[in-house]
């Protein structure tokens, strides 16, 4: 049936029309959103580049510039291509690949004609916001991907509806965009929580070593936590399963540090087969409490736990120092769950252990030794000369200070003996450089002390400015003992009042401090607030994983279905959901006719039950004959129906008004 | 049935063939199927789906499901697009041959809810876009070249909609029971006879109508250039033929006989082009062809009723 084809039948292909105008211009504000955080990170000459394009191609739709010409473009993506390799010395990697898409997609913006491009382009765009939260996963930017997806979403719309802008429909396409997202949330959902977490990575992650550690380091030269002290940023938050235990109790142990060279402290060598020594066994003077911990990523392995571990996570190693090692860096947010004992004694000190423990470099710090020799006379046990050491930091003028003066020479001497002003480091150093001294064995233990309790989220949040560092003894009746020089600071020598509180309790009272005012207090409980949220995001979203996935499951009573099952429901509940958006979709007034043949059918029925033929194939002239027969009083007003109705349905003169009249005239017709 | 015609995939689209009067749109009628854009975009998402599972990426996840939800979610959009909408077709004007055809196809939106880019088209052709309001009809018209006299099928019709995301590609085949009629090309180098098959009518007395100037109306084929009103086209008025009229009137009886030299298609051509002049003329005149005889007589009807039988000589009426 092709004789009224062309002869040059040049098929039609629907993406090779040219993109509407309006929907390019939504691309290009949706590809500027795309583009925005990513510009933030690179270097000023990719900036550059995507905005001169993404300019030029405004001027194209604005100002009718002409689009550059191949040669032109193929040149640009050779440079760029070079440019970005001279950058980063290779086209591998996570920076380098998001610089190169970066730039080719606004390259292709200046050969953007057809709507097949415009869908290229709006591809490669999702992507880039995938790189993108390879670097940042806060809240903002979990807002910032509904906002692109929505975005871009209305451009699909606006460039699958080739009008040029002259229809109504201008206000609908967001609408309608934003319709189709809250739909499609329910389906995210499920899926979200149902898709078996594969644990990664599938292939090596090329090493995102940019970016410098936060938080604790594995050595503590004197004057490192004060940095620590003024950052407000999150280290960690925990949730306990029963009671939080006394601000007093709650020393986060991170990295132990045995090693010194009279100003440096720093953890045992790496290759140090000490290293390898598991916990030893020790005596339960309390019960256990449960925790769990998510940790924010600091790049290195340690974790942190309450005192002694009794029941460690999976994939981590507890030392025979009691430090809780996890088998990689954590390079993601990380959630794991602990139990501890914070009442324990252990009794057993290896030869190589109690060395390690008394090591002091030679000629280093003699006044301070001096003492440590004159207290060793004088005190009859270990514990009395750790009396001794306490009495003199209590009642000698220390001072507690995040602004100590510099200490040049040997200075934990210059410390105990002049200046007299220190953080908890210069506490825990001298501290344990006296107990040597003495001959006692002791340790540096950094880590984090304290917390603030969030009510809103039942939680406890530890920041990095709750870094601390304090000591542990051996004494012969107890074992490890953990002694905290700084806490023996009478509170009119602390300076700092967010220091003078930490011990006491994790129940902010900044809040009833009088000096503090109501917008300070206003100000404080929204930043708690905030956290809170970020808490829930970070739980549930963020570091939404394997693990996290199961313990969701157990909780909906999923927890041992193996994964078929899992997939099975899944996929069940996938299509019950779209069950129900069909018929939401597709069955609402479905039944409606058209108003003209509707009028009909209402006028052939009345006609009916007065005896009139209502056979379906009769057409309008037959039924007007039989109607006119069988009522002769209303044979003109018949007529004139029947007649207006063939003029509507069959000839072009037809009216929205012609057809308004009929219906009227059908609603008044009484026979 | 034998599995050939089981597998047969014209069958499954078109099973019903012409169909008359209204056609609604129902799920046996549309097809859906993910058009090239939404497979690249299928794999698109399986990378991003890997991505995150080697990054071990949380937003990578919702990224990947929001925007696979959104896709599914888009595809029962797509069919609601087209689904439930009704069509019918009226019998195209008739046209001479070589001259454009338009079909007039009715859509109606019977739901509450606004469609946005209904394409109505040719196989492989370019199509028409239609928007259409809740409740609303709107008539399109299909082009079609008028290449030979007859009276042809319209055919099938492709009805799609890749609204709202291109990612689908829902369409329906419409096949009306509607069937367009085209005259046969007014052609020919002989003018209209004049001398012994002009017979003198009842009327008036013999005499061609040519001298009084009665008026003017739109240029048809077939029209003489000598009619043409040349100084109305030169003021951009467009085609205008000059009509003549006397207070005679002639009959004449246009017939096969006249033409024994010429094949078939040049013979119809031939007296098409003379009913055209006949009737523009104002003459009273009658058709005798092999099959059909139309007796003297005037007015649209008539000329309708004499083009028709030209169309038709020689084919299934």
């Amino acid at each position: 049936m092709s004789w009224w084809r062309k002869q040059k039948p040049k098929r039609y292909q629907e993406d090779q029309r040219t993109a509407p105008v309006n929907g390019v211009i939504w691309l290009l504000a949706a590809l500027l959103l795309v583009i925005l955080p990513h510009l933030l990170r690179q270097p000023g000459w990719v900036v550059a580049t995507c905005l001169a394009i993404l300019t030029w191609r405004l001027f194209k739709e604005f100002k009718g510039w002409a689009l550059p010409r191949t040669v032109f473009r193929l040149l640009l993506a050779v440079t760029l291509l070079a440019g970005t390799y001279f950058q980063y010395r290779t086209l591998n990697g996570l920076d380098a690949g998001t610089t190169l898409l970066t730039l080719m997609l606004s390259l292709k913006l200046i050969e953007l004609r057809t709507l097949r491009d415009a869908m290229i382009v709006i591809l490669l765009g999702y992507f880039l916001v995938l790189s993108g939260f390879l670097y940042d996963q806060s809240i903002l930017s979990g807002l910032y991907l509904l906002s692109v997806v929505l975005l871009l979403t209305t451009s699909l719309l606006v460039l699958n509806h080739s009008d040029e802008g002259q229809s109504q429909a201008k206000k609908e396409y967001f609408k309608r965009a934003t319709a189709i997202l809250l739909q499609a949330l329910p389906l995210v959902l499920i899926l979200f929580i149902l898709v078996p977490r594969i644990p990664g990575p599938l292939w090596a992650l090329p090493n995102n070593s940019s970016s410098g550690t936060t938080g604790l380091s594995d050595k503590m030269s004197i004057g490192d936590i004060t940095r620590l002290a003024d950052s407000d940023a999150v280290a960690f938050r925990v949730n306990f399963t029963g009671e939080i235990p006394a601000a007093d109790k709650l020393y986060w142990r991170g990295p132990i540090l045995w090693q010194t060279d009279g100003r440096n402290w720093s953890t045992l060598n790496r290759a140090d087969p000490f290293n390898a020594l598991t916990a030893p066994p020790f005596t339960h003077l309390s019960e256990a409490i449960e925790y769990s911990v998510t940790l924010l990523p600091h790049k290195q392995r340690w974790l942190f736990a309450l005192d002694l571990v009794v029941e460690q996570p999976e994939q981590s190693f507890l030392r025979r120092d009691f430090q809780l090692l996890h088998k990689d860096k954590i390079n993601e947010l990380y959630r794991y769950t602990v139990r501890s004992v914070l009442d324990y004694k252990n009794s057993q000190l290896l030869p190589q252990e109690r060395k390690k423990a008394l090591q002091l470099p030679a000629n280093s710090n003699p006044q301070t030794r001096a003492l440590a020799q004159q207290w060793r006379q004088q005190a009859s046990s270990d514990q009395q000369l750790v009396t001794l050491a306490l009495n003199y930091f209590q009642y000698q003028p220390f001072y507690y200070s995040r602004t100590p003066p510099a200490l040049r020479g040997e200075p934990i001497d210059q410390f105990l003996f002049s200046a007299k002003k220190g953080f908890c480091e210069h506490y825990a150093a001298a501290f344990v450089t006296l107990m040597r001294g003495a001959g006692v064995p002791a340790r540096v233990v950094t880590g984090y002390q304290g917390g603030e309790y969030s009510e809103l989220g039942d939680y406890l949040l530890v920041r990095q400015s709750d870094a601390h560092a304090w000591a542990e003894v051996w004494l012969q009746e107890s074992g490890w003992v953990r002694v905290d020089p700084t806490r023996v600071i009478p509170p009119d020598r602390i300076e700092a009042y967010e220091d003078l509180q930490r011990f006491t309790d994790t129940r902010n009272d900044k809040l009833f401090n009088p000096d503090t005012r109501w917008l300070h207090s206003a100000w404080l409980q929204t930043q708690r607030g905030w956290d809170a949220v970020n808490h829930q995001w970070s739980q549930w979203v963020v570091g939404f994983d394997q693990q996290q996935q199961q313990r969701l499951l157990e909780r909906l009573g999923l927890g041992n279905l193996n994964i078929f099952a899992l997939v099975g429901i899944m996929v069940l509940l996938i299509l019950a959901l779209l069950a129900t958006l069909s018929l939401y979709l597709l069955y609402q007034r479905q039944k409606q006719r058209e108003p003209l043949q509707q009028a009909y059918q209402t006028l052939c029925q009345r006609l009916a039950k007065r005896g009139v033929d209502n056979a379906p194939w009769l057409g309008p002239k037959q039924r007007c004959q039989q109607a006119m027969r069988k009522l002769p009083k209303q044979r003109q007003e018949i007529k004139s129906l029947f007649n207006h109705y063939i003029q509507l349905r069959y000839t072009k003169n037809q009216t929205a008004d012609a057809q308004r009249a009929f219906i009227q005239a059908v609603k008044r017709f009484r026979c | 049935m034998s599995l050939s015609s089981r597998l047969n995939l014209a069958r499954f689209f078109n099973a019903k063939g012409a169909e008359a009067g209204t056609l609604t749109l129902t799920q046996r009628r549309i097809f859906i199927l993910p058009t090239r854009a939404g497979v690249s975009f299928g794999m698109i998402l399986l990378a991003m789906f890997l991505a995150a599972i080697n990054y071990n990426n949380s937003l990578a996840y919702l990224l990947t499901f929001l925007l696979t939800s959104v896709t599914i979610v888009s595809m029962l959009h797509c069919y609601r697009n087209l689904q439930g909408l009704q069509l019918r077709a009226r019998t195209p004007q008739a046209v001479f041959a070589g001259e454009t055809q338009k079909l007039p196809i009715h859509l109606y939106n019977p739901s509450s809810q606004r469609r946005l880019a209904i394409k109505l088209g040719w196989p492989k052709q370019p199509p028409q876009q239609v928007d259409l309001d809740p409740q609303q009809g709107k008539w399109v018209n299909l082009e079609l070249p008028a290449l030979s006299r007859g009276r042809h099928p319209v055919g099938q019709i492709t009805l799609y909609t890749r609204f709202p995301l291109g990612f689908f590609h829902a369409w329906s085949y419409l096949h009306f029971e509607v069937s367009a009629l085209v005259y046969p090309k007014p052609s020919g180098i002989r003018r209209l006879p004049e001398e012994p098959f002009q017979q003198q009518g009842s009327e008036g007395d013999r005499g061609r109508g040519s001298d009084d100037f009665i008026g003017q109306r739109p240029y048809h084929p077939g029209d003489s250039l000598h009619h043409l009103n040349w100084k109305a086209l030169a003021r951009e008025r467009g085609l205008l033929t000059k009509q003549f009229g006397g207070d005679r009137s002639d009959e004449l009886n246009i017939s096969w006989q006249m033409l024994a030299e010429q094949t078939t298609e040049a013979k119809i051509s031939q007296l098409c082009r003379w009913v055209v002049e006949a009737e523009q003329s104002h003459l009273r005149y009658g058709l005798e062809i092999p099959g059909a005889h139309i007796p003297i007589g005037q007015g649209q009807q008539h000329y309708e009723q004499s083009l028709t039988a030209l169309a038709l000589y020689g084919q299934k009426p």
